[in-house]
């Protein structure tokens, strides 16, 4: 069977000013081969490819500059500083925030909400606060990332979870918000979920959760990489994102939180850097953003991310949103076209709520269930990358009734060739499992 | 597609399409244990009866999962079912071995690389594994090991007197 073709200038795509092939010719990886055929990269929702930039900041970085920061006088050590702090600075003016002072650098996205949890969550959560609003509001498609920090919480001091719904088309409902929000004191919400695809209403229910004396903590690991970010406009307290997914190196990410929050948090890990002073009878806290960051930072790592940063703005966040929406509905339509019911396709329908995540279950010429697992087997013989599993969203998956999905996840340098590619790798795992 | 056909072989096809043994035991006199591969939801119920005489008497699996964790369950419970449990482990030990070679360019060479090593001087030669050779093309596949080893872990366990029910993870392949 033929794959159908799908008309991709009739949706749009390759209209939106980005030029493909010249941002993909960035990334030194893209040019990869894999058993003779071209790579086909559909994981970047678990993180994105690294352009030349990146590598050679990084590189140069390590040659020429490198030297611990906020410590010595000498050049080398004042220019690895300035450029270490130029880096926030460049995260700040990324993400619309006032200044440098409300950014901190993590490890990744993941260390971010600890850190919210173990420091701002222990101080106004636990039974001991003066505070009336104790409860945390998830969601049913928050990452472990976002659920499993603040378990942790639940498990040590008692503080209530609830939990939003969502719809079968992957929506939260948000219906009865005003009255599960009763008693609650911070909302985490995932901007985009990195297994529906779906964009969320993230003004909306901070503004609900400001009026209930709540704050929200947004989840921006799907998000902050692909759609222009202002922490302004989504009307947040906190907001986490990491580096490697938006063409950054592995190994730091973002909080970023208003400053007269971070000013009232205590301090999260110990030891150097993070302190003003230490006598043996104590210590004194830094001020912020420094108060969060113990021991020598990802110096190389956060010039990284600022030559990442750079790279984005250069393209333009407007552009890099469009062309993924546009990409995601070819992908829609060239997959319902091409594998109709054999294939079923979770979240929204939408293109305009919907991020460059598609995830899928798949089943044989036979009408047999394919796993994930078999399925990205399959696909990677053809150098189609995809991910396979719960993608660290368990409950979801538990929402879904499934145990698994596949997942291709677009970037600004995924095209239609991709797409193509997939779906044509997908009738080989019909054939292969449906024993012809 | 060279390569695939070494994993998804025509045996292991039918033993994914049609598992045997799938049910469940009554517990007592069958054991009970649960095996998850967290990378991939995989997951095992095994049931095992060991009668008095120290045989497999009986044993049966349910859950759900890929085709290699599946069909190695599968095959692992046609394998065992009626053999003492000396042969048993017996035999996940020679399963184990075999995965553990990452050159698997001919099955053959593999089984006698596992003659010379990982079995003491006074066991007698590792059994026979029979259609279980099919899952040797899994050798290549590191991350899929855990897969195929899952319910042989899951068997150990069950086999263990001390734990006749509880929950296992494919950490160790």
């Amino acid at each position: 069977m033929a794959p159908l073709g799908v008309d991709a200038m009739a949706l749009g795509v390759g209209g939106t000013g980005i030029d493909v092939a010249a941002v993909a010719a960035d990334f030194p990886l893209l040019a990869r081969r894999i058993d003779g055929n071209r790579l086909v990269f559909l994981d970047s929702a678990a993180s994105s490819q690294k352009p030349r930039s990146v590598i050679d900041a990084m590189s140069r970085y390590y040659e020429t500059t490198h030297a611990n920061v906020h410590r010595g006088v000498y050049r080398v050590a004042e220019e690895a500083t300035a450029a270490y702090e130029s880096a926030r600075a460049g995260v700040a003016r990324f993400i619309g925030a006032s200044g440098p002072r409300g950014v901190v650098f993590t490890k990744n996205a993941t260390e971010a909400v600890n850190l919210v949890a173990r420091t701002w969550g222990a101080q106004n959560l636990s039974p001991g606060s003066t505070k009336a609003n104790r409860a945390v509001l998830l969601t049913e498609m928050e990452h472990h990332a976002n659920l499993v920090p603040w378990m942790m919480l639940r498990d040590a001091l008692g503080v209530e979870l609830r939990f939003l719904p969502i719809d079968d088309e992957g929506n939260l409902i948000l219906t009865d918000l005003d009255r599960m929000l009763d008693g609650v004191g911070l909302v985490g919400v995932t901007a985009a979920s990195n297994v529906l695809g779906t964009i969320n209403p993230v003004r909306l229910i901070a503004d609900a959760a400001h009026a209930a004396g709540a704050v929200t903590l947004v989840d921006g690991a799907q998000s902050v990489p692909h759609m222009p970010t202002d922490v302004e406009a989504l009307g947040c307290d906190f907001l986490v994102f990491s580096s490697h997914k938006m063409c950054g190196p592995t190994g730091i990410g973002v909080l970023w939180a208003r400053e007269e929050l971070l000013e009232s948090m205590p301090a999260f890990l110990g030891g150097g850097e993070m302190i003003l002073d230490v006598r043996l009878d104590g210590w004194v806290p830094n001020e912020i953003p420094w108060r969060f960051e113990a021991g020598t930072p990802p110096i190389a790592e956060a010039v990284g991310l600022s030559a990442a940063v750079d790279y984005l703005e250069a393209l333009g966040m407007e552009r890099v949103r469009a062309h993924e929406r546009d990409l995601v509905g070819y992908a829609l339509a060239t997959l319902a076209a091409n594998h109709g019911e054999a294939m079923k396709i979770y979240g929204p329908a939408d293109v305009d709520h919907r991020g460059g995540v598609v995830a899928f279950t798949f089943e044989s010429a036979l009408g047999h269930s394919v796993h994930p697992h078999d399925l990205a087997q399959v696909l990677d013989h053809r150098g189609v990358c995809v991910r396979a599993g719960h993608h660290c969203a368990k409950p979801l998956m538990r929402r879904l009734g499934v145990s698994a999905t596949a997942r291709a996840s677009f970037y600004l340098y995924s095209d239609t060739a991709d797409v193509d590619a997939l779906s044509e790798a997908l009738f080989a795992a019909s054939d292969l499992f449906a024993g012809v | 597609m060279t390569g695939l056909e070494d994993l998804y072989r025509e045996i292991i096809l039918d033993h994914y399409r049609s598992p045997r043994n799938r049910g469940e035991l009554d517990c007592p006199p069958a054991r009970r244990v649960e095996g998850f591969n967290p990378l991939c939801g995989d997951e095992i119920v095994l049931y095992v009866e060991v009668d008095s005489e120290d045989n497999v008497a009986n044993i049966a699996m349910s859950g759900q999962g890929c085709c290699i964790s599946q069909s190695s369950a599968s095959m692992m419970t046609a394998a065992v079912k009626g053999r003492s449990v000396a042969e048993a482990r017996r035999l996940t030990k020679a399963f184990k071995a075999m995965l553990s070679i990452s050159d698997t360019t001919s099955v053959s060479g593999a089984i006698v690389d596992l003659h010379g090593a990982g079995f003491e001087t006074n066991e007698s030669r590792p059994p026979a594994l029979g259609d279980l050779e099919a899952l040797s093309g899994v050798a290549t596949y590191p991350v899929r090991i855990k897969c195929a080893t899952l319910s042989w872990n899951a068997l150990l366990q069950a086999l263990d007197a001390d734990a006749p029910t509880g929950a296992t993870e494919a950490a160790s392949p």
